[in-house]
């Protein structure tokens, strides 16, 4: 089974209210109202306080909150924490935390290629669990308690995680492509399930998609990079 | 004349063995930019208006609404009103602005205006497609008629494989980048050093102010060697805007236009003794590659059965450009020829191993590679302990099969030239206007270099990907390893021999006594006198080695690398499948993949590539349909939740065996990217009718059409 992105459920996101601050308690707007309220409708929506209780129908709320402050369609300013570091982004309620990586941030370890959750290549872990950035608005994302990792902050640069190192040794890469995608689901999947059999990893690493055909490769690479994070060699 | 020719078996300490590939780490990391990471300072986004109809001719273009709306920078026209539109997702206009958002926003508001025409996009039969049907010229040999009078037994059968994409994960596209009339284009290709031209030409600017740049590439599989009209659109966008952009496909529109399989489907007739001799052919075939006729399909495939009559018919569709798909071909003509060899085994209750053998001289230079093939995978895969004949007997609606397929390609190697530079400091640098696919030719330069110099793979430093480094080909039809190779040995033994005249005075021999073994330049025979490769590079002076090689197929009077690289290989591959006659679900359990690529330069990639293959056979055998949907023309599973492609848990278990050493090696280098994708489709279909008792006629073998066959009548 895919992987889904699970939104983050704390009622203080870090949502600076759009151009200015609101100043008052702002509740979080899961992906599932903000489609239904935008992307349904076309009309923008301008919420004066950000709880899901005061989140209308966009048509009548647009008027309504005509003149207050609101959230969308243009820039919002959220603060994301990515590999440990705060990041402070002006990015339009739609876009994706896929997006905002790979377009405002530069980490382009996260590739985009299905855009719509099925294929895995955009795979980074957020508070420790694997997700589709590609499925997650970047304002999702926003929470003090949300923890990015991408690819980018496994290992500094010029050296390799475990991960990695193994995903080389075992040739579980091609083109390359889903490769970083990959190595984050097996990351995610390996510290929760250290000591994998042959037969779980088959199952566990189901969300991601090659092209190339290197599974043969990344069930050898999995197996060996359980070995190595055991062995301290990470 | 210098001496190219590889070095003995005992003598490699590179070529053979298994080697990580040099890019590996940099692309585990995620640090390596590809095309779709480029980011120029100032970059702005492209997106297309793609049209919605199969067949039209485009009324009006209105694009002003999208000339004013935030971040756009600049607005091109790729098909003016009057032209015609041939298939559905045909780009029209191409808008750039800042965000990747404002630009799709963009696209969006123009309004184009369409006269709707018929179209046709299913390869429905000949005598249903009217004028879109154009057949080619029957061909025959030998005398169909009377050995299909004399056959002691006649199979008939109808088998098919439909249009399939080539999903690479890196979609089409490019960034591109002005400087004056100077343009740089980073762009996903297999075709570094082919593609600026065609820039060049777009936008009327002298080829030599193009510059290409692929330090890496996303997959290609034979989609990525034009420019592509998206390309001179990106660099039109640039220029008008002023700064650079980058414009990638999106999902959909790279399955619906970047790439697509032909359909084959045909009627065939096979003739044979009841001794299970093979005498006589007959196909009557069709398919589909978009607008164009291609040629006669060289069916049957591998056996050169000594009687044959062919029809094929190409039929018209507005589906989109047929590009190269890995093994162009093969597969397709692969299926329609084992299937029907196997469906004749089984009616002449023969085994089939023994079938393929008893006929195996029809195979012709490569008899005896496939003999010994068939016998390494029967082994792989205990034939003899777990072969039935048709209908898997056992009870219980799990029924277990095996099944076959022999498969060739020809390799050789592309024009390339190598530029091998050696330092005073000893630094060694080769050069090449090459791309690395996933195949691993970076490594394959690297280890080639490397052991010619007698110097360790990481004091070779590969520079390719580059349009200025100097020319070679672009990679398709598994040519690619050859011409490197040759090219490489070439310059870097040509750069050696300049090195050791340089040596040989202080060592008081003349040059050709001297070898580089080891990261040293000594006499041969007595590596005692000798000395550091260091110390010989510093005998340079201040004057670098500049040394040139080069792999010519195209002049007669060119360095013939005949010593060096050959084409024509062979494989066998047998799958084992367990199919659920109640729910119609194939499981492959096992494949098995038997491969000859002569030379192998490095083991542990040339067994990723047929990895690889096999598991883009499984993907065509059980999941890959482009299904389009005749009432509004377009694909219907535009997007990778349905255009489906095998997962980790799908491919069974896979076991590669490489056919090399002695007998093998001799041939030189063949190259080894399309020959493992072609049989495993075949192979799968034929174990599936072995378990299941009945032919599902077309790929893939998807649930619905096994329960159909079983419907129809299987043993099972």
């Amino acid at each position: 089974m895919p992987k889904r992105p699970k939104s983050p459920e704390s009622d203080h996101p870090k949502v600076k209210g759009g151009p200015e601050e609101s100043g008052r308690k702002q509740g979080g707007l899961g992906r599932r109202d903000f489609v239904k309220l935008v992307g349904g409708t076309g009309v923008a929506v301008t919420a004066g306080v950000l709880t899901k209780e005061v989140l209308l129908p966009a048509e009548s709320n647009a008027q309504a909150a005509a003149g207050r402050r609101g959230i969308g369609p243009g820039p919002v300013n959220i603060t994301l924490r990515v590999n440990g570091e705060d990041k402070d982004v002006a990015v339009e309620p739609r876009v994706t935390l896929l997006d905002v990586l790979r377009d405002r941030l530069h980490l382009t370890g996260a590739k985009k290629v299905c855009d719509r959750g099925t294929c895995g290549a955009c795979t980074v872990i957020v508070s420790g669990k694997a997700i589709y950035s590609c499925t997650m608005l970047a304002i999702d994302a926003a929470d003090s308690s949300a923890d990015i990792l991408t690819i980018e902050g496994l290992a500094p640069e010029g050296q390799l995680h475990a991960v990695s190192a193994a995903f080389v040794d075992n040739d579980a890469q091609q083109c390359g492509f889903c490769t970083p995608g990959f190595v984050m689901a097996c990351k995610a999947y390996l510290d929760t399930q250290p000591n994998p059999t042959y037969e779980q990893v088959k199952a566990a690493l189901g969300g991601n998609l090659c092209r190339c055909g290197t599974y043969m490769g990344v069930r050898k690479a999995v197996l060996d990079a359980a070995m190595r994070m055991k062995g301290g060699r990470s | 004349m210098a001496d190219y020719r590889w070095p003995e078996a005992g003598k490699r300490s590179l070529i053979g063995k298994r080697i990580s590939r040099l890019d590996g780490p940099v692309k585990s990391s995620g640090r390596v930019k590809y095309t779709y990471d480029v980011d120029r300072p100032n970059m702005l986004y492209g997106k297309m208006v793609l049209s919605p109809y199969a067949q039209a001719t485009i009324k009006s273009i209105d694009t002003s609404a999208a000339e004013k709306m935030p971040g756009v920078k600049a607005v091109q026209v790729m098909r003016e009103p009057g032209a015609g539109i041939l298939w559905a997702g045909q780009e029209v206009v191409a808008v750039a602005a800042e965000t990747e958002e404002q630009a799709r926003d963009a696209a969006r508001s123009v309004v184009v205006n369409y006269e709707k025409l018929p179209h046709l996009v299913r390869d429905v039969e000949p005598a249903k497609a009217g004028d879109r049907a154009k057949p080619a010229a029957e061909q025959t040999e030998g005398d169909p008629d009377k050995a299909f009078q004399e056959a002691e037994v006649t199979v008939e059968g109808q088998y098919g494989s439909p249009v399939i994409t080539h999903c690479c994960l890196e979609a089409h596209g490019q960034a591109t980048e002005w400087e004056g009339d100077n343009l740089t284009v980073w762009a996903s290709t297999q075709n570094v050093s082919g593609i600026g031209g065609e820039f060049a030409s777009g936008l009327k600017i002298p080829a030599g102010n193009v510059r290409t740049l692929t330090p890496v590439m996303g997959g290609g599989f034979g989609s990525k060697f034009g420019a592509d009209t998206w390309g001179v659109a990106c660099a039109q966008l640039a220029k008008k805007a002023g700064r650079p952009v980058k414009m990638m496909l999106e999902r959909d529109h790279e399955l619906m236009v970047a790439g697509a399989r032909p359909s084959i489907h045909a009627k065939v007739r096979v003739g044979a003794q009841k001794d299970g001799t093979i005498t006589a052919w007959s196909s009557e075939s069709w398919g589909t590659g978009g607008m164009g006729t291609g040629g006669s399909p060289r069916l049957p495939y591998v056996f050169r059965i000594p009687n044959q009559r062919k029809r094929h018919t190409a039929v018209l569709t507005n589906i989109g450009p047929a590009r190269a798909w890995r093994a162009p071909n093969h597969p397709q003509l692969c299926l329609i020829t084992m299937a029907a060899l196997e469906d004749l085994a089984a009616k002449l209750g023969i085994d089939p191993v023994e079938m393929f053998l008893k006929n195996i001289g029809m195979t012709g230079e490569l008899s005896k590679v496939y003999a010994a093939e068939l016998q390494k995978a029967a082994e792989l895969i205990e034939w003899q302990k777990k072969w039935h004949p048709r209908g898997d007997k056992a009870p219980g609606v799990i029924k277990r099969g095996l099944g076959i397929s022999l498969h060739t390609w020809g390799g050789g190697g592309h024009p390339s030239n190598c530029a091998c530079a050696i330092h005073p400091d000893g630094s060694v640098e080769v050069s090449l206007g090459s791309q690395d696919l996933g195949t691993g030719t970076r490594t394959v330069i690297a280890i080639i270099a490397a052991e010619t110099l007698g110097l360790p793979l990481e004091a070779v430093k590969v520079n390719i990907g580059d349009s200025h480094y100097p020319q070679s080909g672009g990679s398709g039809g598994s040519t690619t390893v050859g011409g490197v190779s040759a090219s490489t040995r070439r310059a870097t033994t040509n750069a050696l021999n300049e090195l050791l005249a340089k040596a040989a005075p202080s060592l008081g021999v003349e040059n050709d006594q001297l070898e580089a073994v080891g990261g040293r330049i000594q006499v041969k025979g007595n590596p005692s006198k000798g000395m550091s490769w260091k110390q010989a590079c510093a005998k340079l002076g201040t004057t670098l080695i500049n040394a040139t090689g080069q792999t010519s197929i195209t002049t007669p009077t060119g360095p013939s690398a005949r010593d060096l690289i050959s084409s024509g290989v062979g494989g066998v591959q047998i799958a084992e499948v367990a199919v659920d006659i109640e729910t119609g679900v194939v499981k492959l359990e096992k494949l098995v993949a038997v491969q000859d690529c002569g030379l192998i330069i490095d083991l542990k990639t040339a067994e990723s590539q047929v990895y690889g293959g096999c598991i883009m056979g499984v993907c065509y055998a059980l999941y890959e349909e482009k299904i389009m949907d005749e009432q509004t023309g377009r694909c219907l599973n535009p997007d990778m939740e349905f255009y489906k492609l095998a997962g980790i848990a799908d491919i069974g278990e896979l076991v590669v065996h490489m056919m090399t050493g002695p007998g093998y090696d001799e041939r030189g280098v063949i190259g080894l990217g399309e020959p493992p994708v072609i049989s495993s489709g075949a192979a799968i279909s034929n174990a599936v009718a072995n378990a299941i008792g009945v032919r599902v006629p077309t790929l893939p073998l998807t649930p619905d059409k096994v329960l159909a066959a079983l419907e129809k009548g299987g043993a099972a």
